[in-house]
């Protein structure tokens, strides 16, 4: 059942002195954040700077050594089987087999994630993602823009509340990495969810996001909307922001 | 109250290893040629024993029996074994438990998918043992059903735990899947009694459900007795190894979320 008690109303996720340590290293140190609800949010960081990790723990794949987090009312660390059929993830780095079909490996997940009715989500999709000419074709002899709409289809099979994207653009060419980001934003208009993205592209996260957490050595360094960073910092864009806070050595942990 | 074996949700695991057989011919031959190949090869060494041997000779069927006996517990550990490597080979970990599918459940498909491929591995060896031996080891009766079910729950059980063992120590220990089956072989009296062994030996056979089924299925063969009590031993062992082997995984695979293995596993 999900517990909100621990949750503020208007809020997707709530995350405090969330802590994860692999043996001697600490992947990220007792980060506290909130996501509102309908936002979109950008977790920007270098490399190993626990974004992916942070994002793990959301979803509820990797277990925190410390602190809590409440994804949609409920508290993932003791019942993610609740938060999971309204959650969805992508990423570049997480795949799914290659040797199914687009149509096959989307109606296994439609199946997986409950759909009610699972061969007209996928046709409803492979139409809003233009995937029909390649619909019947193995996964893995798609080409990578046509993987990226195929796992983009995977992460909006269950119509999710709560979108958690991994570098959604990687390595796409600018024209696919353009339609993607045009989708994901009509995707939350139309329907209200919330959308946590993890990127080096800081284009991508001026056009699409209204709050960002600037991740460094596992800690928040900075947080605040892209124009209110560049503000603070009296930088140009979002790009000199990162750079400032990438390369100074006493800023991590200030603004935690 | 959360469900925690949901139909849709073990029909969406079959479906994906469904779609994975059906998608190579090759694969499919490959699952019946070698029960085929095992059978043609004690086939003919039977019908040599016949003419040689007093104790095959008063159970024409008893070798022929037990390797496609042995092929059912062999099929039903590889298969499970094998289905969850693909699931690593395909880095498809990750994608699948943060969808809402639980452990047990996919734990619980496997098993029906190892059922099916079981079936297609041995049926053709089975009925091709009629017109090459003149053995129907469906004259057994319901006491093949007996045997049947018992050798497949050992190798789910035998499986579940390779599975865990690979998911924690990575694709390095891959080989468990073939090595696990195998070590118990030589001590389950497949070919032959359990009393061959070594004194000091057969305690470890009797701790194992094969021993009573194919101590069992010759009791069946030569003295026309289906013993109770070889079958119960194999249930009751069958249900100590699956809760156990279950367990197991299910501790593992918590491990994994501690260590984020879930997200690292690959080629």
């Amino acid at each position: 059942m999900a517990d909100s008690s621990h949750q503020p109303d208007g809020i997707a996720i709530a995350a405090r002195d969330l802590e994860k340590r692999f043996e001697n290293v600490t992947a990220v140190g007792g980060i506290s954040f909130d996501v509102r609800l309908g936002s979109v949010t950008a977790l920007l960081g270098g490399n190993g700077a626990g974004k992916t990790t942070t994002i793990a723990m959301l979803l509820g794949l990797l277990v925190p050594t410390g602190g809590t987090i409440y994804v949609l009312g409920t508290d993932i660390l003791a019942d993610r089987h609740t938060a999971l059929p309204r959650m969805n993830f992508s990423s570049p780095y997480v795949d799914m087999p290659h040797r199914l079909s687009v149509y096959e490996n989307l109606l296994v997940y439609a199946n997986l994630y409950g759909v009610s009715e699972p061969r007209d989500r996928v046709r409803e999709l492979a139409r809003d993602l233009e995937l029909e000419a390649f619909l019947n074709r193995p996964l893995g002899k798609a080409s990578a823009g046509q993987k990226t709409r195929a796992a983009l289809a995977k992460a909006l099979i269950n119509q999710p509340d709560l979108l958690l994207l991994d570098e959604p653009t990687a390595s796409l060419d600018p024209d696919t990495a353009d339609w993607v980001r045009g989708y994901l934003d009509d995707y939350r208009r139309r329907t209200g969810a919330t959308i946590v993205l993890a990127s080096h592209n800081m284009a991508e996260i001026e056009r699409l996001c209204d709050h960002v957490l600037i991740m460094k050595e596992g800690r928040i360094a900075d947080r605040g909307a892209p124009e209110e960073l560049s503000a603070r910092y009296g930088r140009q864009n979002l790009e000199e922001v990162f750079l400032e806070i990438a390369r100074s050595r006493n800023r991590a942990g200030a603004a935690r | 109250m959360p469900v925690l074996l949901d139909p849709q949700r073990l029909w969406g695991m079959m479906l994906r290893h469904w779609y994975l057989l059906r998608s190579s011919w090759p694969r499919i031959l490959e699952l019946a040629y070698w029960p085929t190949f095992q059978l043609l090869l004690w086939g003919f060494i039977t019908t040599f024993f016949l003419t040689h041997s007093s104790w095959v000779a008063q159970a024409a069927g008893v070798l022929i029996s037990a390797v496609l006996l042995w092929d059912v517990l062999f099929r039903s550990n590889l298969g499970l074994s094998l289905m969850f490597l693909e699931e690593m080979w395909a880095r498809n970990l990750g994608q699948l438990f943060i969808s809402p599918l639980r452990p047990l459940e996919m734990v619980g498909a496997l098993m029906v998918m190892s059922f099916l491929r079981t079936i297609i591995s041995v049926t053709p060896a089975a009925l091709l043992a009629l017109p090459f031996f003149d053995v129907w080891i469906f004259d057994l009766g319901l006491s093949l059903v007996a045997f049947f079910v018992n050798l497949m729950v050992m190798g789910w059980a035998v499986g579940i735990l390779v599975s865990a063992l690979v998911l924690r120590l990575g694709l390095g220990a891959e080989s468990l899947a073939w090595l696990g089956i195998f070590l118990v072989a030589p001590i389950s009296g497949i070919y032959y009694p359990i009393d061959v062994l070594p004194d000091w030996l057969e305690p470890v056979a009797w701790s194992l459900p094969s021993s009573y089924v194919f101590e069992g299925m010759r009791a069946v063969l030569f003295d026309n007795v289906f013993r109770w009590d070889l079958f119960a031993g194999a249930v009751g062992l069958n249900v100590l190894y699956l809760i156990f082997c279950t367990g197991v995984f299910l501790y593992l695979f918590g491990v994994a979320r501690k260590r984020g293995l879930l997200l690292q596993q690959g080629e």
